[in-house]
C-alpha cells in the first residue's frame, strides 16, 4: 500500500483511522485535522452531484439527496476530473436504492436530468442551410431517400412517467403546481438547445416515434410510412414546422 | 469547481457586443498589459463564473483579467465555449488547472494533459497555472487539493511531472504554492525550500497565493513574512488571493480553512500589501468559487487589489524622484 492507496480509501470511508505519518506542528490531533480533507472530498463531490440533478434534489429533499448522493460517491467516485461527465451511474443507483422505491419515476426524472447537462455541453452545430432545403425539397422522389442529421445537443426520452412536467413545474419562477400533475401519466421528453440554453418539451408519440427513428438513420420515406401506419392522423406539418423552427436539422447524409 | 449547469433554464437571447472595452490603468496605462500580450498584464482579474456571462458581454467591466478553471472547458461546445470566445477577445485569460494531480504518485493522466494542450490552442491564455497537490490516483479523482511529503523522493517525481507538462503544453507552467492542514512524518525539505527547488529545476513560475500562505502558516505555526522572503520571488508571475474560514483544531489553535467562499480576508490583505512592496505590482485575481457573490463584488474586491498596487506604484515613483 503506498501512501496514496491508504490516503484514498481513508478519504472515502469514514470508517477508516487517519492514515500514519500525518503530523501536526502543535501535537493537536492530526486525525481531526485530517478530516478536513475528508469533508472537501465528501462536500465536493456531493455537490458536483447536486449541480446535475437539482430536481431529484427537490423531489427527495436535500438531507434525503446528500445521503443518497454520499452513498453514491463512494461506490462511484469520479473517473475523471472533467466533473461534467459525473453522475452517469446516478439514474441506475437511484433505481436500484430501496429507500428511493417510493418515487419510481425518479431514475427517469435523473436521466432526463443527465440529458439535460449533456444537451447544455453538447457540439455546436449549423441548421441546414435554406439552400440546401430548397434542393431537397425541389426532388420529392429525392425528399423520400434522405437520412437527416440533427444537433449533436438533440436528446428525446421516453418515460412511463410524467418526467417533462415533474421537471418543468420545479423550475424556479415556473408559476405550474404539483397539484394538477399525475406522475403515472407517460410522457415523451425533448431536450432542445437553442440560443445556448437548455430547453425540454413534452411531445406526442407519433412524433416521438418518427423522430428517433430518423436520429437513428432511417431513411425519411420509409421512417413516415411507418409512422402513419401506426398513427393515420399524424400531423407531419406540425411535425416538421417543430424541426424548422427549433433548427434541429444540420444536413443529410451524402 | 463545478459549474456545469447555467444560472438560468430559461432561454435568453445571446447580447451583442460591440466596442473595444477600457481596460487601462488609471496611474500608469503603460504597465496595463506586456507590449506583446503575451503575458498577464499587472493588474486585478477576477474568476470568470457562467452566473457573470451575461453581463460581462453586456457591460464590459473595467478588469484586468479572467481566469477560468480548465476543467470547466473540458467540454465539445454550448455555452461556455461561446461566452468564452467573446470574452476572450476582450481581455487578457489565465487558465488554472485544478486536476492535473502534479503531485500525484503515478503517471500523469496524459489524455487529460491533451485535453488541456487543445484547450490552450483555443484560447492562447497568456497564462496556465496548475498546483502543487495530488488529487488523482488509480484513476479516481477526489476533487481536493491533497498534500504531499517534502522529500527528495516526491521532489524528484514532481519535477518530472513538472517538466511533462511545460513539454506537452510547449510553454512554462505556474505552480502554486498549498494550503495544508496536516504536515509528513518523512518530509525533509521545508515547504519553501521544495518549491524553491522544483522553481530551480524545471524553470517553472510560481503562482504565489498569498491566502495559501497565510492560511498553510496560522495552520503550521509559521511566519507568513519569513516563508514569503524565502519562496523565489522573482519567479511570480501571478498572485492569488481569496477567502478562508476559520475553526479550531483539538487544542484550540486556529485551524484555517482555505475556502474560497467570502472576501479576502483583511489579514491576507495586509500580507499582500506587503508582497507587493517586496515584489512591485503582479497580476493578481480575486478568487471566489463557492456561493459566488455578484460580479460587482468581485469588481470590488479587484479594485481593492488595484488600489495596494497603485499607491506602491506611486510610492515607487516618489521615491525615484526624490
Amino acid at each position: 500500500m503506498t501512501i496514496h492507496d491508504v490516503w484514498m480509501q481513508t478519504l472515502l470511508d469514514p470508517g477508516q483511522p487517519c492514515p500514519p505519518g500525518v503530523t501536526t506542528w502543535n501535537g493537536s490531533d492530526p486525525a481531526q485535522r485530517f478530516t478536513v480533507y475528508r469533508n472537501n472530498v465528501m462536500v465536493s463531490l456531493i455537490n458536483a452531484i447536486a449541480d446535475t440533478f437539482p430536481v431529484v434534489e427537490q423531489l427527495v429533499g436535500t438531507d434525503f439527496f446528500r445521503a443518497m448522493a454520499w452513498i453514491f460517491v463512494q461506490a462511484h467516485p469520479p473517473r475523471s476530473p472533467q466533473l461534467v461527465h459525473y453522475g452517469q451511474e446516478f439514474p441506475e443507483f437511484i433505481a436500484a436504492f430501496p429507500p428511493a422505491a417510493e418515487l419510481p419515476y425518479l431514475p427517469d426524472l435523473a436521466r432526463l436530468e443527465r440529458a439535460y447537462v449533456a444537451a447544455f455541453h453538447a457540439a455546436d452545430a449549423e441548421p441546414m442551410a435554406a439552400a440546401a432545403w430548397q434542393a431537397l425539397l425541389a426532388t420529392p422522389e429525392q425528399l423520400t431517400t434522405v437520412q437527416f442529421r440533427f444537433q449533436p445537443s438533440l436528446r428525446v426520452l421516453r418515460s412511463e412517467y410524467a418526467i417533462a412536467s415533474l421537471w418543468a413545474v420545479h423550475q424556479a419562477d415556473s408559476g405550474l403546481s404539483l397539484g394538477a400533475l399525475d406522475p403515472g401519466c407517460a410522457e415523451n421528453a425533448w431536450v432542445i438547445r437553442r440560443d445556448w440554453c437548455v430547453g425540454i418539451l413534452t411531445m406526442p408519440g407519433p412524433d416521438t416515434s418518427l423522430l428517433v427513428a430518423l436520429q437513428a438513420g432511417q431513411p425519411f420515406g420509409v421512417a413516415v410510412a411507418d409512422t402513419l401506419s401506426a398513427a393515420p392522423d399524424f400531423d407531419i406539418g406540425r411535425f416538421f414546422e417543430l424541426l424548422f423552427v427549433e433548427q434541429l436539422i444540420t444536413g443529410v447524409v451524402s | 469547481m463545478n459549474e456545469h449547469q447555467p444560472a438560468e433554464p430559461a432561454r435568453v437571447q445571446t447580447p451583442n457586443i460591440g466596442a473595444h472595452p477600457v481596460v487601462s490603468s488609471r496611474l500608469d496605462p503603460a504597465t496595463s498589459f506586456s507590449s506583446d500580450g503575451t503575458e498577464l498584464p499587472d493588474r486585478a482579474g477576477v474568476g470568470l463564473k457562467p452566473e457573470h456571462f451575461h453581463e460581462i458581454v453586456a457591460t464590459k467591466p473595467t478588469i484586468g483579467f479572467f481566469e477560468i478553471h480548465a476543467e470547466n472547458y473540458l467540454v465539445p461546445g454550448g455555452a461556455f465555449h461561446h461566452f468564452l470566445t467573446q470574452i476572450r477577445t476582450q481581455y487578457p485569460l489565465s487558465i488554472h488547472g485544478v486536476g492535473l494531480s502534479i503531485g500525484g504518485e503515478g503517471p500523469l493522466d496524459r489524455v487529460h494533459l491533451q485535453a488541456l494542450r487543445g484547450l490552450l490552442d483555443r484560447y492562447e491564455p497568456q497564462s496556465f497555472s496548475e498546483h502543487l497537490a495530488w488529487s488523482s490516483h488509480n484513476d479516481i479523482f477526489l476533487n481536493d487539493l491533497l498534500p504531499i511529503p517534502y522529500d527528495q523522493r516526491t521532489l524528484d517525481r514532481v519535477c518530472q511531472h513538472v517538466d511533462e507538462v511545460q513539454n506537452v503544453l510547449g510553454r512554462p507552467m505556474l505552480l502554486e504554492n498549498p494550503a495544508t492542514y496536516v504536515a509528513f512524518a518523512e518530509s525533509t525539505l521545508s515547504e519553501t525550500a521544495f518549491i524553491g527547488e522544483i522553481v530551480r529545476r524545471t524553470g517553472c513560475g510560481l503562482l504565489l497565493d498569498v491566502n495559501n500562505i497565510y492560511v498553510s502558516c496560522s495552520n503550521h505555526g509559521r511566519d507568513p513574512i519569513r516563508y514569503l522572503s524565502e519562496l523565489p520571488l522573482s519567479a511570480v508571475g501571478e498572485i492569488h488571493l481569496a477567502g478562508f474560514n476559520r475553526e479550531t483544531d483539538s487544542l484550540g489553535a486556529p485551524l484555517l480553512i482555505d475556502s474560497h467562499a467570502s472576501r479576502v480576508d483583511e489579514a491576507v490583505w495586509s500580507l499582500f500589501d506587503h508582497t507587493v512592496a517586496t515584489i512591485g505590482p503582479k497580476p493578481v485575481l480575486i478568487e471566489w468559487d463557492n456561493d459566488v457573490p455578484p460580479l460587482a463584488t468581485l469588481i470590488a474586491e479587484a479594485q481593492r487589489a488595484e488600489g495596494i498596487m497603485n499607491r506602491h506604484r506611486v510610492n515607487q515613483a516618489v521615491a525615484r524622484q526624490s
